[in-house]
């Protein structure tokens, strides 16, 4: 908490774009990017006489969030009507969820971001399915009022995942967007991308205030229009920081004013209102006679749980646990999502120890795919044989720098094995009677070093290694280094 | 016998066995619809060549074999709330004055896809709210039985065309009796099918939890095929059922030996009901029992509340179908930008292109709704009115314990004189005081013509039968009809 005066009280609203390959009610395709109004039809147009249908897959999706987010998923649920006017709303109304939600109260624990060894707990209130809107696109140029309506969008499946206030900080409410997209990519149901609004965030914002041993609390604000989590961050921070002085100067707390509506502007740094006060918006909710209520059975919910797999959760306590990680390390292969974790699984049990087999991961792996722009399943060099590499290391066979050079080849030409990549480079282990002949003679050949080292200086030998690498690149620079010293000594 | 007086299966027979062609059946419409529609107002839009077309395709394939389906070649009249791709489909209303739509309502493919062929639309109330299909932007309907009167509504063009024989067979939509009470008091048989069992795809929506394609005809016969093409599961609509679909034409000739008709004695003795229709209903009773059926009274108590609770339901809905005529994306907009107050342009247009767009009626019943729905009134009002429905079907549920089908009055009165009800809403709604109970238990019901009253205006008596059981309807009403009960009859002046 920045200033201790007051506690950031934070809910957060999150719009999740569900991974269908159609829409929630029409079989319209959901792809981003495709010329404007062209992936219409008379269901997503709201022509007269269309009906909707239900699209199964959207439902599904929603359960297998529903029960990885631990909620009280509903048996039985129904679709509503949000009766609104707005042009890149075709109906005049959304069908959504209002009083029977897919998924009822639930909670998502995450890394606390001051201390990644302990967890923070969100709890949600509910998640529900809806369509979303169009996109209207407003012509504010010189002299033009055009405005233009992309329909595209329309009647795309979203997840509405809404929070308890339980958030206390900008960090906090950034660590809980960071892992509940974590969890939407294991479980496949949304591609979570911000840039293209498949991961839409509101923020419900106010403080409480201590003030003569009694705590008040300051207006409730919405702040829309987070487009990154980065901006969730700075919003939030300058949210807290606005109210607080506003709070000063006018005194207004949660029963003087009505909720307020903010955009946030990332590039000025700053919110500006959208609605004064919560103007009695009057959704009219009811049921939509043109769907049959949904029916969902404890089977089907079960096949959900079974079929969740890992989940980030688990993953970071069995890394930790099973394999002996720090909790850091656990986090940042966890975060790479489920198939990085998979493929730390896969060097692990092919023979890697769990501590060299994440170092790799978190450096060279990682390091080549955020170069390359690769996916881990683009990755060429297969678990097993960066298994292979990691065990020369271990056993001693090669050292670090030259596996390095080993991972490289194998990157180029992902066919060969670990020991023909060894070969190729002329990497062979070195015997130890050669090293000690080598290192004999280094010393023979500086007497000043010898003398340097004889006089307390022990780090005076490093300037062999570079010579020793260059007589024989097999060589392993600390054993050099060991050898020298013990000829050293022995010549005392 | 001239083609108009023939039914529509009739016609079907005769194209099949060559004595006559579609094109020929088609054109023998297209020129009574000429002659005079303009004293009814019963057509919207008439695309004759686009018929003539279609017919001599049907022809063809008929000539050559492939087409052996019971109505093939058959016109259809359909109203004007069914989605026809290409052409217009305005649900009576300025909003949708020049609306084509891209796509045809599954009904509608349905029967051409069974080599019927599509003679026009038929005029209706604004988006089928109201029963006497006088506020429609193309003008009012009469009553081919007295050009003074109501055809009914809102189906009022689809039943009007029937009794000017002016069509053979029609399609119209019923969301608390504009199948029903046309029908009854245009002289023909009208069925609103149980809620689910034909698809509402591309029926452009009023109140959708109530909205059921029907049929209009003069023969059971008639209905019974015609049903059998609309009737069953469609993807593209799911509140519509999955249940097999009979074959109703072959299971018509049944007796009525032990069949239990409940008579609805409150409707009967209800203080709004003309004497002339409840004698209709006794003469029904009596035909009935005199076939060998047995009568007893059943009470439906809360239907009393049926017509408040429509009027709480189908508006509440329809304020949520009817946003979307927004002036935004296509039907009418008006022009706003000239308007010296430009603080707030969009909702300017909006709100100009619904004043302007939407006719009296219409904007009613979205305020109804608006206000049924709103916070603080959603409890009082749509919520309890949701209750009364299923007290309703509950009411429903038990007399169908002892009776396999219920008999009552079809509407208060005979046709009334236009101007007479249209400035009065409620008197207007109470028009529906019988009707509204089958939408709102979702069952089917069936007006059958009963006979005509002393000034020669025909009366509808109302049949209704539980969930899915169209079939008990159709064969008590052919049971009737084998009894000459009633006879097809167009009206006098179109004979």
């Amino acid at each position: 908490m920045s200033d201790p005066a007051y506690e950031l009280i934070v809910g957060l609203e999150v719009h999740v774009q569900l991974s269908t390959q159609s829409k929630l009610f029409c079989g319209c395709s959901t792809i981003f990017g495709a010329a404007s109004n062209t992936q219409v039809c008379p269901v997503c147009l709201g022509l007269p006489g269309a009906l909707p249908v239900l699209n199964a897959e959207a439902v599904e999706l929603a359960i297998r969030t529903g029960v990885a987010l631990n909620c009280e998923m509903a048996t039985f649920t129904k679709w509503d009507r949000k009766n609104y006017f707005y042009p890149d709303l075709p109906k005049g109304y959304q069908i959504s969820q209002f009083d029977k939600p897919i998924c009822g109260p639930g909670y998502l624990d995450f890394p606390d971001p001051e201390d990644s060894a302990s967890m923070l707990r969100v709890r949600l209130t509910r998640a529900h399915l809806e369509e979303d809107a169009g996109k209207s696109m407003h012509d504010e140029a010189a002299g033009k009022a055009d405005s233009r309506i992309d329909l595209n969008r329309t009647g795309t499946p979203l997840l509405e995942i809404v929070s308890e206030p339980d958030i206390r900080s900008a960090e906090a409410a950034k660590a809980y967007l960071t892992e509940l997209r974590l969890l939407l990519t294991y479980l496949g149901v949304s591609d979570c991308n911000m840039q293209e609004g498949s991961l839409r965030a509101d923020a419900n914002v106010n403080l409480h205030i201590e003030q003569n041993g009694t705590k008040v609390a300051t207006p409730i604000v919405e702040v829309k229009n987070l487009n990154s989590f980065r901006a969730v961050e700075r919003a939030l921070k300058y949210e807290a920081k606005r109210q607080y002085e506003h709070w000063q100067k006018t005194g207004q707390t949660i029963d003087d004013a009505a909720k307020q509506t903010r955009g946030w502007n990332d590039a000025a740094g700053v919110s500006t209102v959208q609605r004064e006060k919560e103007e009695s918006s009057d959704y009219r909710y009811f049921p939509d006679p043109d769907l049959v209520p949904l029916v969902i059975d404890e089977a089907r919910l079960e096949a959900a749980r079974a079929g969740l797999g890992e989940l980030p959760g688990a993953s970071r306590q069995r890394l930790r646990t099973e394999h002996g990680l720090k909790p850091y390390d656990a986090d940042v292969v966890t975060s790479q999502g489920r198939a990085m974790v998979e493929y730390f699984d896969q060097l692990v049990s092919a023979g890697a120890t769990a501590k060299r087999a994440s170092s790799w991961v978190q450096q060279d792996v990682m390091r080549t795919l955020k170069e390359q722009e690769w996916e881990v399943e683009q990755f060429p060099i297969t678990a097993p044989r960066l298994a292979e590499l990691l065990a020369a290391i271990e056993a001693g066979e090669i050292d670090n720098t030259r596996a390095k050079e080993v991972f490289q080849l194998l990157l180029e030409k992902p066919e060969l094995t670990s020991a023909d990549a060894m070969q190729e480079l002329g990497i062979e282990a070195v015997d130890q009677g050669e090293i000690e002949s080598l290192c004999q003679e280094l010393l023979d050949e500086n007497p000043k070093v010898v003398s340097q080292v004889l006089d307390g200086n022990a780090k005076a030998v490093g300037a062999l290694i570079g010579v020793a690498k260059k007589k024989n690149p097999n060589a392993d620079p600390r054993q050099v280094r060991e050898i020298c010293l013990r000829l050293i000594e022995a010549s005392r | 016998m001239s083609i108009e007086n023939l039914s529509a299966v009739e016609i079907g027979r005769q194209i099949a066995a060559g004595k006559v062609s579609s094109v020929e059946v088609v054109k023998h419409f297209l020129n009574r619809i000429e002659t005079f529609d303009n004293s009814v107002g019963a057509y919207v839009h008439v695309d004759g060549d686009r018929a003539i077309d279609r017919a001599t395709s049907v022809d063809r394939d008929i000539k050559a074999g492939k087409v052996r389906a019971p109505l093939a070649g058959v016109p259809v009249a359909i109203k004007d709330v069914l989605c026809t791709s290409g052409v217009p489909t305005t649900c009576g209303s300025r909003m949708l004055e020049n609306f084509v739509p891209p796509y045809t309502a599954t009904c509608v493919s349905k029967l051409e896809n069974a080599s019927l062929v599509v003679l026009g639309k038929t005029n209706m109330d604004e988006f089928a709210m109201g029963g006497s299909t006088e506020t429609s932007c193309h003008g009012l309907t009469r009553n081919p039985w007295d050009p003074e009167r109501t055809a009914g509504g809102s189906s009022g063009g689809a039943a009007a065309c029937l009794a000017a024989g002016m069509a053979p067979l029609s399609i119209g939509t019923d969301t608390g009796g504009s199948v029903r009470q046309p029908a009854a008091m245009c002289g023909v048989l009208g069925l609103k099918p149980t809620y689910g069992r034909v698809s509402r795809y591309g029926l452009v929506a009023f109140a959708s939890s109530l909205d059921q394609v029907g049929a209009l005809g003069h023969s059971v016969e008639d209905l019974a095929a015609v049903m059998e093409i609309l009737a069953g599961h469609d993807p593209k609509d799911t509140t519509s059922l999955k249940t097999d679909v009979p074959a109703y034409r072959g299971l018509l000739e049944q007796d009525l030996k032990g069949v239990k008709v409940g008579l609805l004695r409150d409707q009967i003795d209800h203080s709004s009901l003309d004497p002339e229709i409840a004698a209709a209903v006794d003469r029904t009773r009596q035909q009935l029992e005199a076939l060998g059926a047995t009568i007893s009274e059943v009470e439906l108590p809360y239907t009393k509340y049926a017509v408040p609770t429509y009027y709480l339901v189908a508006p509440s809905e329809a304020s949520g179908n009817l946003s979307r005529y927004d002036g935004v994306h296509y039907g009418y907009r008006a022009d706003t930008s000239h308007s010296s107050d430009q603080t707030a342009p969009l909702d300017a247009m909006i709100s100009a292109s619904r004043s302007e767009g939407f006719g009296p009626e219409v904007k009613r019943r979205i305020m109804l709704g608006t206000f049924a729905l709103s916070s603080g009134y959603y409890d009082a009002y749509y919520k309890k009115a949701l209750k009364v429905r299923r007290l309703i079907a509950g009411d429903y549920q038990r007399a169908f314990e002892e009776a396999d089908v219920l008999l009552g009055p079809m509407t208060p009165s005979p046709a009334f004189r236009l101007g007479e009800k249209v400035n009065d809403p409620v008197k207007m709604y109470l028009e529906d005081a019988f009707s509204v109970g089958a939408n709102l238990a979702g069952l089917p019901g069936l007006s059958v013509p009963a006979g005509l009253t002393e000034s020669g205006l025909p009366i509808g008596v109302q049949l209704q039968a539980p969930v899915l059981q169209e079939q008990r309807l159709l064969n008590v009403a052919r049971s009737l009809e084998q009894a000459e009960f009633f006879k097809p009859a167009l009206a006098p002046k179109y004979c």
